[in-house]
């Protein structure tokens, strides 16, 4: 293990593995004057961008017809934790063309749980 | 007390705050280093010791070198650097002085210190004014034919020359290089490492000596938010 890593290693949270394409609900801390509470954020992955502790995520969401996209760093502890509500068969890592799309166009096709064995 | 140490250069990362801020982060392989010589005020006028870095490999060493590590009965290092000790109030040494031969360790240095990072910087070649100086160069659009040249170094017929220290382009960077007080964010003395908060000079496995900060400065500290009166 190189030094970076056992630098590292004691701040690698559990997350679940992550796909662009992934639908997810991530919780996270938000503060509150001296008070803290969990607020979901939840979209689609459009993007993962991986490497050990730096590793961070794009999570999409159309609110209101506003197109919203947060960057999540994945070992944050600001992220209580990270839930995979649905998976969809996309064939990019980045999924930057669904900014250009939105309603119908924009939906994806639902990941079968079955032929994927690889996954879970 | 010695205030330095020897150490190389890993690379960069990030260390994450308990409230979710993230700090940039160099990790630095920091000793462990053996005292070559001990400076004395008898015998040199100044009290300092001469480190050198154990590494894995051995060291090559002509006949000159081998000798003066001879003397101080360890193997031959491949780099050595001089770090001052720290003296107590009336200029003796704050504690037992160290001898030849002896470890030095990255436990000298504790979370939240201040340090220094001495090193030699990457090399950046060939450089314009703009980028070496930071001259502000001109326009680059509206008709404009000057872009990116230094402009007048002088006048004409008198002196007919330049004048001597006049700023232009040439090679920039790959000299010695120090960056001052870098938090030090974790120390790990069991895998002799050193973690400070930003950027050090050189490229990832560059020598560098780290050294207690000459000119600290105060550490802050976050203000507690006093609790807003009225209706929560």
């Amino acid at each position: 293990m190189g030094a970076i890593e056992v630098v590292e290693q004691p701040q690698i949270a559990d997350r679940p593995a992550m796909k662009s394409g992934d639908t997810v609900k991530v919780h996270v801390k938000v503060r509150e004057g001296d008070k803290e509470r969990i607020q979901i954020f939840e979209g689609v992955v459009i993007g993962v961008h991986r490497g050990g502790a730096r590793a961070s995520f794009t999570v999409r969401k159309v609110s209101f017809g506003q197109g919203v996209e947060r960057i999540f760093p994945l070992h944050s502890p600001t992220i209580q934790k990270v839930e995979v509500t649905r998976s969809a068969r996309v064939r990019r890592a980045k999924l930057y063309y669904l900014r250009d799309l939105k309603g119908k166009a924009a939906r994806m096709e639902q990941r079968e749980e079955s032929r994927e064995g690889s996954r879970k | 007390m010695v205030t330095g140490i020897i150490g190389r250069k890993v690379g960069m990362t990030q260390i994450f705050d308990a409230d979710g801020t993230v700090h940039p982060a160099t990790v630095i392989k920091a000793g462990p280093c053996v005292v070559v010589q001990a400076k004395t005020a008898q015998n040199d006028g100044y009290v300092a010791v001469q480190l050198g870095l154990v590494e894995e490999t051995p060291a090559k060493s002509n006949k000159p070198t081998a000798g003066h590590y001879k003397a101080a009965n360890v193997p031959p290092t491949r780099v050595r650097r001089e770090v001052k000790v720290a003296t107590g109030p009336g200029g003796a040494a704050s504690d037992v002085a160290l001898k030849s031969g002896d470890q030095v360790l990255v436990s000298i240095f504790a979370n939240g210190d201040r340090v220094d990072v001495i090193g030699t910087g990457r090399g950046k070649g060939f450089q314009g004014v703009v980028r070496r100086h930071h001259f502000a160069g001109g326009a680059a659009t509206h008709g404009s034919m000057f872009h990116r040249a230094p402009g007048s170094i002088g006048a004409s017929s008198f002196p007919s020359r330049v004048i001597k220290g006049m700023r232009g382009a040439g090679r920039m960077g790959g000299g010695r290089a120090t960056i001052r007080n870098l938090k030090v964010l974790r120390v790990d003395p069991e895998n002799h490492l050193l973690v400070v908060e930003g950027g050090i000079p050189g490229a990832p496995s560059a020598y560098v000596v780290v050294r207690k900060a000459i000119t600290a400065k105060r550490i802050k500290v976050a203000q507690v938010e006093k609790p807003k009166k009225g209706k929560k």
